[in-house]
């Protein structure tokens, strides 16, 4: 069924069509339309779900990880401060493997207080064990959805799906609905191997010592190494049954190119734009879409990138007192690699300034223009 | 006649069943540590547990030990009650809607750090039982003053020189704002009523609510077999009148109390208000007479 939807109610249905369990959520701006949708769907019985209203964020994913681990799927959406609020409790799913999937929509981080989009907040959640997927239309909402909950569940390893804060997030888009069957199909029941039941009582997360927590920690880098072949199984699998594949980067004209954008979230749908302008100027340009963040593509990155003498990482985002977060980490991919780019980093876009093509055609010319990349930011669209 | 003996069987106040293992980690004569076995007896084994940051984090054992019969979900300090209402949603979507969840919390974790959630769940009367053993302070890391500290005590961060100067916080008085279905003080020197208030929470539906005072001889400086007289003298001098609340405003006194005594005695046997004066037990005397007035008011 094909429907107009907003990337946040994209969400909604994606949780839906997953059949999430357990729902528990605290409004905040811009995420509030993904609740009140998913609130609406448990009334109407539209989703056989409980819907806990809770104080917080805090407490949100705390009910979130009880009903996880009394073995419901559960679902959960936030934003920025929402996000950093939960920080502790992101710790406390991965560290206790449970496979919650959450929507994030990015928010520039307060102060001075923003509703509009960038991506600090989810990426400040880099290293708590979340599977991070950056998505650039309703439909990729809709779709990663689904799939994140097959891929938490297999590896009991949380999942943050991520959208672009109002270019996103209120923007309608045609979507096409997947069956509910042919979902049921391609994501079967819950059914963890251990739970909270009296039936076997078992104490999770209890007091650990060094004797044992090192392994626990071990393990799950261990399975977040295993995720990125399970991302490409599933996301094959998700085409065959659906027609849409779901990786880990989009590739546009990078095979022929003489450099590529690096972008990630809807700033990848609008380098697309740059690149056919530019290709139509006669300049071989390409785009290189980051779809999932953690675990890093390490392998699919440095494939795309072996292909091009040149590539220009546009980041909306800022690692303060080091440089454009995806910069750093695709550069870090690359270090020691016999066959790759040279590599400029550009951060624009903060606090929700728009990236328009036009900003992509400046980082084109600066990146052509100049031999080797500086040390020094590229700043596109600041006021200096 | 002949000289046959009446065979006689001794009759049980309490459950037989035990829910808790020796070979815990408690410190002697620790007040948590019975008040948990009294609570399992009086809640059976399909029961869950959700366990904040507090003594009872370790008092049960680390991984991969466990001294209780039932499964527990160790969680974030300031998210039991949280946690606990997620237990209870993912339990009944899983089909199972006989299962009793129980947070289980220490003063730090309810009276300060977890009072955001616990209010949350009960304005939402969530079906649970909120347990908080209070042996007012943070004892597990090294007696720390909590707001459920009261006037006049030494802790590590109320030193004698400075030692706590404000009244313990009234948590039962902010859980019956909340005009949650069922609330209750209890003390480990009361294994039966502990045990029937237990009972009554668990046939309950919607938010319970449970005091229990916990002694803590190494956080008080009591002896620890002391323990069950500390919480027993606790009772009978006023501090800690043993009661229920239904809907926020029912009161009916469960232990009652013939004559109120002073609570000089109880206060000579902890090393933590050894440098009180003559002036500052007037005050906490004061505050306990004054606080006993106002409950006398509201009995039925």
């Amino acid at each position: 069924m094909k429907k107009v939807m907003m990337g946040n109610h994209a969400l909604s249905y994606g949780a839906m069509l997953a059949r999430s369990q357990v729902i528990a959520a605290y409004p905040i701006t811009p995420q509030t339309q993904v609740v009140e949708l998913l609130s609406e769907m448990c009334a109407s019985k539209a989703l056989d779900a409980k819907f806990i209203k809770v104080e917080s964020e805090h407490s949100a994913m705390a009910a979130c990880l009880g009903a996880s681990l009394a073995g419901a799927r559960t679902f959960t959406a936030t934003s920025a401060q929402g996000l950093a609020l939960m920080h502790e409790l992101l710790h406390w799913a991965s560290g206790g493997r449970q496979p919650v999937v959450m929507g994030n929509i990015n928010r520039a981080m307060a102060p001075g207080w923003s509703i509009w989009t960038d991506q600090n907040d989810s990426l400040s959640q880099r290293d708590t064990g979340w599977l991070q997927f950056y998505c650039a239309s309703n439909q990729e909402v809709v779709d990663t959805v689904i799939q994140a909950f097959k891929i938490s569940e297999r590896f009991m390893i949380p999942s943050m799906v991520i959208l672009d804060a109002f270019a996103l997030s209120h923007t309608y888009e045609v979507v096409e609905l997947p069956d509910q069957d042919k979902v049921d199909a391609y994501l079967p029941k819950f059914n963890p191997p251990f739970r909270l039941t009296p039936k076997e009582p078992h104490a999770f997360n209890a007091l650990t010592s060094p004797d044992h927590y090192f392994e626990l920690r071990y393990k799950l880098q261990k399975d977040m190494e295993k995720v990125p072949a399970a991302i490409e199984e599933t996301g094959k699998e998700y085409e065959k049954a659906f027609g849409r594949y779901l990786g880990q980067v989009e590739e546009y004209h990078c095979d022929d190119a003489d450099f590529v954008f690096v972008t990630s979230g809807t700033a990848g749908y609008t380098a697309r734009v740059a690149v056919d302008e530019l290709r139509k100027q006669g300049i071989k340009a390409g785009n290189l879409r980051m779809k999932v963040f953690r675990p890093f593509p390490f392998a699919k990155v440095r494939e795309a990138l072996a292909k091009v003498p040149k590539a220009a990482v546009v980041d909306r985002n800022c690692s303060y007192g080091h440089h454009g977060i995806f910069y750093q980490e695709i550069k870090s991919a690359l270090y020691g690699e016999a066959k790759a780019p040279a590599l400029f980093g550009y951060i624009t876009g903060l606090g929700g300034r728009d990236i328009t093509v036009e900003m992509f055609r400046e980082i084109a010319k600066d990146t052509l223009s100049k031999p080797r990349p500086s040390e020094e930011i590229g700043w596109i669209g600041v006021k200096r | 006649m002949s000289a046959e003996t009446k065979k006689k069987t001794m009759k049980l106040t309490l459950p037989e069943e035990e829910l808790m293992s020796p070979g815990h980690l408690a410190c002697q004569g620790c007040g948590a540590t019975m008040a948990m076995r009294y609570m399992l007896k009086g809640l059976g084994q399909k029961t869950i547990v959700c366990i904040p940051a507090c003594c009872w984090a370790v008092i049960d054992g680390p991984f991969p030990h466990s001294s209780l019969g039932i499964p527990i979900f160790h969680c974030a300090f300031e998210a039991a009650a949280s946690t606990a209402s997620g237990v209870k949603a993912g339990l009944e979507m899983v089909g199972d809607n006989e299962t009793t969840v129980l947070a289980w919390a220490g003063d730090g974790g309810t009276f300060d750090i977890g009072l955001q959630a616990l209010s949350g769940a009960a304005e939402r009367n969530d079906d649970i039982i909120y347990v908080c053993y209070d042996n007012e302070a943070y004892m597990n890391t090294g007696i720390q003053r909590s707001s459920a500290t009261p006037y006049g005590a030494w802790t590590t961060t109320t030193p004698v020189k400075h030692f706590k100067n404000r009244p313990k916080k009234d948590i039962v008085a902010i859980m019956a704002a909340h005009r949650i279905p069922y609330i209750a003080t209890a003390s480990v020197a009361y294994p039966e009523d502990l045990v029937k208030k237990a009972k009554k929470a668990k046939e309950t539906r919607g938010t319970k609510f449970l005091h229990i005072w916990a002694p803590c001889p190494t956080g008080w400086k009591s002896r620890p077999e002391d323990t069950v007289k500390l919480a027993r003298m606790v009772v009978q001098n006023g501090i800690f009148p043993l009661y229920e609340i239904e809907n926020g405003e029912t009161y009916k006194m469960t232990i009652k109390v013939a004559e109120k005594k002073p609570i000089t005695d109880y206060v000579r046997l902890q090393g933590r208000f050894r440098h009180l004066k003559e002036d500052d037990l007037k005050v906490m005397q004061d505050e306990v007479d004054r606080k006993w007035a106002s409950l006398q008011k509201k009995l039925i």
